[in-house]
């Protein structure tokens, strides 16, 4: 790997200041993508700051009715927290199922919102539950923070602390593995909410979206029957060595059948 | 950067670039090539060690990390010439065959029994997503670490 300078502040405050100083310098979370596109040449960085120390962006509390996940937390973590498991388990279970358990015990949910990657599975569950990201200078609504393709509303020397998830009335989540590389080939988050179902899905061309027709189906009767037959556009997919652009369309509807059994399971009778 | 950490039980001292992976550490700097780098795109497993108890690829990980907490390799798990109960569950149930992957193996098996004791057949097939071995077929593999899971109980119910 090239060689870079490294910082390791104790303080947010540090961090962005860091950032904003130190011409195309980049946070460092759990490494997971980062590091391997550095070893790979694919980006280049002459500073890392890494986000370890900040005790700031650690811990999974109750905030009022959401759950609050400091960014550093990593996903074996939310996977296996107590709290997780009762509020949002299907978050818990999102969790869980990304990567391997290696992944899983470096990437964080920061950083995967961060990268903003469209085969990642936290901006389904993030845009879904209609979270509220929390950096070191605002809060940025779900609805405003996911832009595009490995875009999202940050700016260069902003760090995301943490991300608030309300509580939902029943969440869950369904994806097709891809079966070599783990990656989700098509996502489907829905959330049972205060503001209304809302559904999101990972593996569109330019990264994750809501569904708006899923979602007033849903509204009208909780139940994996309530979205069949709902034609998806294959025009937003891309098609890849994988899966051909209408298959991953045909899969958002399997996906968002399977999110709402496993939302009801996990809700458990009423 | 000077780097302290414990390392299979002893402390170490180390000064290695920020940029060095812990897979170039513990191989090219301190001699320990019982690590493997098979796929070094952190997908094949060969790497994995366990730090502060949980299995992370070395390869994707910068020698920073270790600053402060505590490594364990494959040559940390045998107590002088008495191998570890998943080590020899390996070696009596025949689970390997070229043996390139195996430490990788070893390591997340101990890490994934650490978890949980007593997995299923299903839960440590899924244990073992992170890890590739292009030989086996996986069978052996997965019965050696029910067996080494086994091992690893009885030999905790004797500690106790």
């Amino acid at each position: 790997m090239k060689a870079f300078d490294y910082h390791r502040p104790a303080a947010v405050g540090e961090a962005a200041a860091l950032l904003a100083t130190l011409a195309d310098s980049r946070p460092l979370a759990g490494g997971m993508t980062l590091l391997p596109t550095l070893k790979l040449r694919l980006a280049e960085a002459p500073a890392l700051i890494d986000l370890s120390r900040l005790s700031e962006a650690r811990g999974i509390k109750q905030d009022g009715d959401a759950l609050a996940v400091g960014a550093m937390t990593c996903h074996a973590d939310v996977a296996a927290s107590p709290l997780a498991k009762a509020l949002i388990p299907g978050l818990a279970q999102l969790a869980g199922s990304i990567g391997d358990p290696a992944v899983r015990n470096r990437g964080t949910i920061g950083g995967s919102l961060a990268n903003n990657d469209p085969s990642a599975d936290y901006p389904a569950a993030v845009l879904a539950l209609g979270a509220v990201i929390v950096t070191s200078r605002r809060e940025i609504p779900a609805d405003d923070y996911f832009v595009g393709l490995f875009e999202t509303a940050l700016e260069p020397d902003e760090i995301i602390l943490a991300v608030r998830l309300p509580v939902p009335r029943a969440a869950g989540y369904a994806k097709l593995r891809n079966p070599a590389s783990r990656f989700p080939t098509v996502g489907v988050f829905v959330a049972d909410t205060s503001a209304g179902v809302r559904v999101a899905a990972n593996g569109f061309a330019l990264g994750v979206a809501r569904l708006p027709e899923f979602e007033s189906a849903l509204a009208n009767h909780f139940a994996p029957d309530a979205v069949a037959g709902i034609h998806v556009d294959a025009e937003a997919f891309s098609s890849d060595i994988h899966a051909e652009a209408a298959y991953k369309a045909h899969l958002v509807g399997v996906m968002a059948r399977r999110a709402v059994s496993t939302a009801l399971e996990l809700r458990g009778p009423p | 950067m000077a780097l302290s950490f414990t390392l299979n039980g002893k402390p170490r001292q180390v000064e290695a670039a920020p940029s060095t992976l812990v897979s170039e550490l513990l191989r090219d700097h301190l001699g320990l090539t019982g690590t493997h780098v098979g796929c070094d795109t952190s997908q094949c497993g060969a790497c994995v060690v366990l730090l502060d108890g949980r299995a992370v690829k070395s390869c994707t990980l910068l020698a920073p990390a270790l600053d402060g907490a505590s490594v364990t390799t494959i040559e940390g798990l045998a107590k002088g010439e008495v191998l570890h109960p998943m080590q020899q569950a390996f070696h009596l149930n025949h689970g390997l065959q070229c043996g390139f992957c195996t430490a990788g193996m070893v390591m997340t098996a101990v890490a994934l029994v650490a978890d949980n004791p007593s997995p299923t057949e299903a839960e440590v097939r899924a244990g073992l997503e992170g890890n590739i071995c292009r030989c086996t077929g996986y069978q052996n593999i997965v019965a050696s670490i029910l067996a080494g899971a086994a091992a690893m109980r009885s030999a905790s119910d004797v500690a106790a």
